[in-house]
């Protein structure tokens, strides 16, 4: 071996190595900013950081993880849905009514409702419409639907629904074991399988993936039926939570969604997207805007603007720190 | 060993107890879901001067605001559960939904916490609930219609926000009314938030299809609208019932002086937050016998009265009144049956 080829060795193992840093660094960063929140949590309220305080923070993070893991399998294929959140109000309306009364035609409204996300999937790829005009069409028809399946306020959550978000297991709280569950599951499914990486690549390069063979329409549908499948999840984890439904008990999940996907390192294109960052960027969101913001005792007429601001600064963190991988 | 100390502390405690307990360090939050209008504004402006007098004579410790940035129910569920982490010892909430947030109420009264409800109040039967009889309102709108227009005729009726507990009320009283009053027919229906710009909208899409219409129900906060409505499309204008807005009373005072317009006016005082804040008071005090729904009157005008109110209402506000520890125990005792 000479000593030129030597040198080259090194620099590329050095340049290999300065990327796999950013890109722990990138991997690490959602994980970083739901630790600073906590942190700030800690020291303006201690008594929240305990199995009970966990317990509450935390619940109501867990629909939102699901709705910003549903978002993320639209993202993944370049697309992005506007309609999760009132989709969330109309499970939670359908879940509240008829998955109570008629188990059986509840179940079959919500898996329709699935299909439904995988015809859209399917309407968006072959039509070759923009994503954002159709679910926002959608988002009017599920608000709709909703307020006709609930005109006013009410209904029950079944009570199987009722037992699993209340429980309690023993020393960790359940919505993180919950939490850990969720991220692990789809990671495994979309990181570490072969056709997660084939649904991954038809938003990274979807011209490559078709003249391989692979069916670009079906993967749509795939990724657009699991947003679907999701919402349903997180449409009835979130009545399990507040035991009754309301139809637009969902309408801010929409832009909750997005901004947890992005803010747990994925991007708007290219099908880079991570599972367990969307998770941790979701828990990250529901504790900055709620929990922190009541710690901080803002005056009234300030707590609004407040809220957006903690936002703009958790999600500017995540742009300066991603900006050095470049 | 030490469950029996506290359990002797405890006997001690209720031993030396008199019936009414210091309510002097405690801590009163009010959890509030929208602030985005001119009610909402007069309903936290009404309990910021009651509490800010209650904890400079030490009535209470502490009585914080906290107002979600959104109207979504989620976010004021959370909001409800980090002020039982908070340690406060009532909670006053105007809720997102009746029903939705059962599941964080539910949460607060296990933890030991007053919670006392109002405007949007909450189905869970631990919370106190301050009604304000909205359907009776709906009602007397048609019944106070029926003076105005004898001859009965054709409505126009205006919905509040849709999926609310307030707007379905209010309906369902109006529907009532109209059952009541045969020669009423309701022709038309439209949205208007309890918005003016929403309703002005609103009515100004459906009017060409309408035949003529004799008067106009609403909730409120939508009558100036419709009246701008009106005129814009030189339409003759009907009888509008109004909600107590500053822009509607204005508006009223205006066409009464031109050519002795008559109509009413109702809706609900925003300083019944006030009224819900020493309900929880009393509760604190140590009061075992209030009921946990209490209703209380809206607050109405008439020809006669309105514009003896108009100079007090600031402009772009709505008539408000705020209301004492004394009107809340003479409250509660007219709920006592």
């Amino acid at each position: 071996m000479t000593a030129a080829s030597v040198d080259t060795g090194l620099k590329a193992s050095s340049e290999r190595g300065a990327l796999a840093r950013a890109r722990l660094l990138r991997g690490l960063l959602p994980a970083l900013s739901l630790a600073l929140v906590l942190i700030a949590i800690a020291w303006l309220n201690p008594r929240a950081i305990s199995y009970f305080g966990f317990s509450l923070m935390l619940n109501l993070a867990i629909p939102i993880a699901l709705a910003t893991i549903a978002q993320m399998f639209v993202i993944a294929g370049n697309e992005l849905d506007l309609s999760i959140g009132t989709f969330v109000g109309f499970v939670g309306c359908v879940t509240a009514t008829w998955l109570k009364d008629a188990p059986l035609i509840g179940v079959a409204i919500l898996l329709g409702s699935i299909g439904v996300y995988a015809l859209l999937g399917a309407l968006i790829h072959l039509r070759n419409l923009p994503s954002i005009v159709v679910t926002l069409g959608m988002s009017f028809v599920w608000q709709g639907l909703a307020i006709l399946v609930l005109p006013k306020p009410g209904g029950k959550a079944p009570d199987w629904l009722l037992a699993i978000m209340a429980f309690k297991p023993p020393l960790v709280p359940f919505p993180i074991i919950a939490a850990l569950l969720i991220g692990l599951v789809v990671h495994f499914g979309l990181m570490r399988t072969s056709y997660g990486v084939i649904l991954r690549g038809s938003g990274g390069n979807p011209a490559a993936l078709g003249r391989a063979g692979w069916s670009l329409l079906k993967t749509k549908i795939v990724l657009f039926a699991l947003a679907g499948l999701f919402g349903v999840l997180s449409g009835m984890a979130l009545i399990g939570i507040t035991t009754s439904a309301d139809a637009n008990i969902g309408n801010g999940y929409t832009l909750l969604a997005i901004a947890g996907v992005i803010l747990g390192g994925g991007e708007f294109v290219g099908g880079r997207v991570s599972p367990i960052g969307a998770v941790l960027g979701a828990l990250t969101l529901a504790l900055a805007a709620s929990p922190l913001l009541t710690f901080m005792h803002i005056p009234p007429d300030w707590q609004v603007a407040a809220n957006g601001t903690i936002l703009i600064i958790v999600l500017a963190a995540r742009v300066l720190i991603s900006r050095r991988e470049r | 060993m030490k469950k029996l100390i506290v359990l002797s502390a405890l006997a001690a405690m209720l031993a030396s107890g008199t019936a009414l307990a210091d309510t002097s360090g405690k801590k009163i939050a009010f959890s509030n879901n929208y602030a985005g209008n001119s009610w909402r504004q007069a309903m936290l402006d009404s309990y910021g001067i009651v509490t800010k007098k209650a904890v400079a004579n030490k009535v209470v410790g502490a009585a914080d605001i906290f107002t979600t940035a959104d109207k979504e129910v989620p976010t004021q569920a959370a909001q409800v559960q980090n002020l039982i982490l908070q340690g406060y010892d009532a909670i006053v909430i105007n809720a997102a939904s009746p029903d939705a947030l059962n599941g964080a109420i539910k949460q607060a009264c296990d933890a030991g916490i007053t919670v006392v409800s109002f405007d949007g109040t909450v189905t869970e039967p631990c919370a106190y609930r301050v009604v304000v009889d909205f359907k009776d309102m709906g009602k007397q709108e048609v019944e106070q219609m029926a003076k105005f227009q004898p001859k009965g005729g054709n409505l126009l009726e205006i919905r509040g926000l849709a999926g609310t507990s307030i707007d379905d009320a209010i309906h369902a009283g109006i529907l009532e009314g109209v059952a009541a009053h045969p020669e009423f027919k309701i022709v038309g229906s439209v949205t208007g938030d309890w918005d003016q710009t929403t309703a002005q909208k609103a009515v100004a899409t459906i009017l060409p299809s309408l035949p003529d219409v004799v008067g106009i129900v609403d909730q409120g906060g939508d009558g100036y609208g419709a009246a701008q409505a009106f005129a814009a499309a030189g339409k003759p204008r009907p009888t509008i019932i109004m909600g107590n807005r500053q822009d509607e009373l204005q508006w009223w005072k205006e066409q009464k002086d031109k050519d002795g317009y008559k109509t009413w006016s109702a809706s609900i005082a925003p300083g019944v937050s006030s009224l819900a804040f020493w309900v929880a008071q009393q509760v604190l005090d140590g009061r075992k016998d209030i009921p946990h729904d209490l209703l209380v009157p809206y607050l109405a005008f008439t020809q006669d009265d309105f514009e003896a109110e108009l100079p007090k209402i600031v402009k772009g506000g709505v008539a408000s009144h705020e209301y004492t520890q004394e009107d809340a125990i003479a409250a509660i005792k007219a709920n006592i049956k």
